[in-house]
């Protein structure tokens, strides 16, 4: 059975630099890192010294908080280096890859016997549970919990990112066995997006709930899908998995092997053959960046896609949950009168001498300037034409700037994760930093209540 | 760095790191980015943002003023020399309008008023940003341009220096600036004007210029406007025509008479998605239901023509949105996204409110028959009210959703066991 959903309000930034659909095999990297930001709220315990020897897919670290939950190495080799930060905090590993891979194997699961309990412990020790997320909160799931569905977006809107349509390309297979083990995972139903208009992979698989979905970004969230799906309510969890993820886990279910392959979109303006590549999880940026070339001297390498993604360097790693890469210049130049002149090569949501409305389907070229300066919220009703959600995006805004936990609740908290949030943080006039004030709107309340 | 020509860029960049920390660095960065919109990025979180900041959405309403400033500067001397020698015959737009008499007094007149309204602004604007070590902020580029336009032209420029720096520290400063305010500076300014100078800011013979000065004397000219007259009942000695209205060729407060260039303004606003068409529609229909109220009691025979009251009731209702300042609070100063409604339900009420309140007082109101900035300042102390019943009903369905929903048991707590949430 399928259900669409019509999303109106949003955005969508198209922008130059999208990633051709043919893959390369990226050259192989010397040296993984997995970076523990990736984790968050993850306080690790290591399991190996530095300088010792990992087999891929052996555990590297588990939760502090959940000792059976591993995180494992994406590849065979030497633990170089254990980056720390203040208080001794983890920062990153680094991983010296052997030439010869050796990998860690555990009996594939027979899925459909098998139970719940069964399940998750397999997916706990072989370290692919980290890629199931859950909101409230979005961090990684809490094996405890029940959710009362799992959702997966097949439906990409977000500017620049890789396409799930290609990427999943012939995964049917690693698919239909990821969902089965989900299934067993929930007494609700799995729910699958999809474009309107795609004829992805992931609308061909048994046992999920489909929803065609289109409109602009922000439609292709997760977040956005659930709440018209079936909204969270307090108390209530659900669990997400991005369909890249699924494979993973789908192949681990298969062949007992983690397999941290991925096809990633190269893109973005300061790339010069933006495309696909196909590299493992915390391969070094530049064993792909600098085979497609770069234009621009002065650019700024994003792990994940421009609105929501971390910032990284060319001899950055690819994180654990990314599989775009984009490449966009610098915006560290003044702009003489850059207040008050007409513009015509940015995007805007107004009309205030901002001519983007006149070519709705112009590519540009943006850089990271943030065209103007920090200021108080000020206008108002400009968030809500690109919040598709039944949430008052400003007043919870200010309701977790405040650290007001009851309003926080009130309004809906539960339901979004940051990423909701970054089209509201793009079109602002005030340049606040949406994404972080739900991040620590969220980190009080699971420290407060969670 | 190497050539010792600097361009501007370059030299005030260098001066930007000579200043960073410094007392004065609020001060010097609001002339730079004044000049240049920064070169500051964007860290994580989004990493492109759209091309708008709070200067452009300023910038973008004083666009909209621009042309009834300008109109305001020759109706100055229309008024002004029409006071005098009588309205022309055969009125035509460019002979008797578009002149450089009329300009010449818009020059003396209300080009003193706007340096007066900005300079003292932005210098308390500067004193606390240098004292709070906080950036200058745009919301004054708007006030410091509203604010001569609704005082009426005769102010005293002490007066208005005087009411600005009230209303910019009062109104805005001590709740902490740009954002953080209740009330509409530039109406908590006039305002001011009017309690503080009740005998001055009154009457009929500030709003032409020097009526005031010629008072008593032998060449005394009659500066009332349209409402005044109504609010005497001497509709009859009125020679205004609808279409004078319309276009503005009547006194009054110096920026308030173009209905014309006002709803020019308006739809620019609209269109440019800066201000909230929904405040401007539903003010409008607030101000004509109140409007038509009156009419009905005057209609049903319920007010003799002797009443004091009659003058306005009888007034067509829809008039009351081409007179006074009622067309120009609607557009410009109803729609502050700071002081009003939030919420675009919220924004329908408070609208209606203005436009429904401004002519109850317009027309109850003995003393001064203008009731725009009065229903103004109360709807921006109601708006958080407003906004908080809006917001109550999302958060009402929420609870209803919860109350609906059966969440499910923590693994520990044992398998397939459903809890009913309790309803506190």
């Amino acid at each position: 059975m399928s259900k669409d959903i019509r999303i109106k309000k949003g955005l969508n930034i198209n922008l130059v630099g999208a990633a051709e659909q043919t893959t390369t095999k990226a050259v192989l990297s010397n040296v993984y890192a997995i970076n523990l930001n990736d984790f968050h709220g993850i306080t690790p315990k290591m399991l190996v010294k530095q300088g010792a020897e990992v087999k891929a897919g052996e555990p590297l670290f588990y939760n502090k908080n959940r000792e059976d939950m591993m995180f494992v190495s994406p590849v065979s080799g030497e633990l170089v280096e254990i980056n720390r930060g203040a208080r001794r905090r983890i920062l990153s590993l680094k991983i010296l890859a052997d030439k010869e891979q050796a990998v860690a194997s555990h009996s594939p699961l027979k899925v459909d016997p098998a139970t719940k309990d069964e399940v998750k412990a397999f997916l706990l020790k072989s370290g692919a549970w980290p890629f199931i997320k859950q909101r409230p909160y979005d961090i990684i799931a809490n094996p405890d919990d029940t959710p009362k569905a799992i959702f997966i977006s097949g439906y990409t809107t977000a500017p620049l990112a890789a396409e799930s349509d290609y990427v999943l390309q012939g995964k049917e297979e690693e698919l239909q066995a990821a969902i089965n083990a989900l299934g067993k995972l929930t007494p609700g139903k799995v729910h699958v997006s999809v474009g309107s208009a795609s004829s992805s992979t992931l609308s061909v698989l048994s046992g999920i709930e489909l929803h065609k979905v289109s409109g602009p970004h922000p439609a292709g969230l997760v977040g956005t899908q659930i709440n018209r799906i079936d909204p969270i309510n307090k108390g209530e969890t659900v669990w997400t998995v991005s369909p890249q993820d699924l494979v993973i886990i789908g192949e681990l279910l298969l062949t007992g092997k983690f397999n941290p392959e991925r096809i990633v979109a190269l893109s973005g303006s300061c790339v010069k053959a933006p495309k696909y590549y196909k590299t493992k999880i915390g391969a070094e940026i530049s064993t792909f960046l600098y085979s497609s070339g770069v234009t621009d001297d002065k650019f700024r390498v994003v792990n994940g896609d421009v609105l929501t993604g971390s910032k990284s360097k060319p001899d950055g790693h690819l994180g654990f949950y990314n599989n775009t890469v984009s490449v966009i210049p610098e915006g560290d130049d003044y702009d003489l009168f850059g207040w008050n002149k007409p513009i015509f090569n940015k995007i805007s949501a107004t009309r205030a001498l901002t001519f983007s409305w006149m070519q709705p389907n112009k590519k540009y070229d943006l850089n990271t300037n943030t065209n103007g300066e920090h200021r108080a919220f000020v206008v108002t009703g400009m968030y809500e034409k690109v919040f598709p959600m039944d949430i008052y995006p400003l007043q919870l805004l200010k309701a977790c700037m405040v650290q007001d936990l009851d309003e926080m609740e009130q309004l809906g908290l539960y339901e979004v994760a940051p990423e909701d949030f970054a089209l509201t943080e793009f079109v602002c006039v005030s340049k606040q930093p949406h994404q972080q004030i739900i991040r620590e709107g969220l980190d009080l309340l699971y420290k407060e209540i969670g | 760095m190497s050539d010792k020509k600097l361009t501007l860029k370059k030299r005030l960049h260098i001066l930007k790191h000579h200043f960073r920390g410094k007392k004065m660095a609020p001060a010097f960065n609001a002339f730079h980015t004044f000049l240049f919109t920064p070169d500051e990025t964007t860290h994580n979180g989004s990493h492109v943002r759209a091309a708008d900041d709070l200067k452009r959405t300023m910038n973008t309403v004083i666009m909209a003023l621009v042309p009834v400033l300008l109109f305001s500067m020759f109706n100055a001397g229309y008024q002004h020399y029409s006071a005098i020698n009588g309205f022309p015959e055969n009125f035509s737009v460019i002979e008797h309008f578009l002149t450089w008499d009329n300009f010449w007094i818009g020059i003396i007149k209300v080009l003193p008023l706007v340096v007066v309204s900005y300079g003292v602004g932005l210098l308390v604007e500067f004193i606390f940003a240098v004292i709070k070590g906080h950036e200058v902020e745009e919301g004054y580029l708007v006030t410091g341009m509203l604010v001569p336009l609704i005082v009426p032209i005769d102010t005293p420029l002490w007066m208005l220096a005087v009411a600005v720096v009230f209303g910019v520290v009062i109104g805005k400063e001590v709740f902490g600036g740009t954002g953080m305010n209740i009330l509409n500076p530039a109406l908590t300014i006039r305002a001011f004007l009017f309690f503080a100078y009740p005998t001055w800011m009154s009457g009929d013979k500030v709003w032409v210029y020097e009526a005031v000065e010629r008072a008593g004397g032998p060449d005394a000219i009659s500066g009332e406007t349209i409402l005044g007259y109504l609010a005497q009942n001497k509709a009859a000695e009125m020679s205004y025509s609808v279409s004078d209205m319309f276009w503005g060729f009547i006194p009054g407060s110096v920026g308030e008479t173009p209905t014309f260039l006002i709803l020019l303004g308006g739809l620019f606003l609209i269109f440019s998605k800066i201000a909230s068409w929904r405040i401007m529609l539903s003010a409008v229909i607030g101000s004509l239901v109140m409007g038509l109220i009156f009419n009905g009691v005057v209609d049903q025979g319920w007010i003799g023509e002797t009443s004091k009251f009659y003058g306005l009731m009888s007034f067509d209702f829809w008039q009351h949105l081409l007179v006074g300042g009622l067309a120009f609070g609607i557009v410009y100063m109803a729609t502050d996204p700071v002081t009003g409604a939030q919420t675009d339900k919220g924004k329908w009420y408070y609208g209606f409110f203005i436009g429904f309140i401004s002519v109850l007082i317009r027309v109850f109101n003995p003393a001064y028959p203008e009731g725009v900035f009065l229903a103004i300042l109360l709807m921006n102390v109601f708006a958080p009210t407003i906004d908080h019943y809006v917001i109550q009903g999302n958060v009402k369905r929420r609870m209803k959703r919860l109350k609906n929903a059966t969440i499910l048991p923590k693994d520990s707590e044992g398998e397939e066991k459903e809890l009913q949430v309790e309803t506190a």
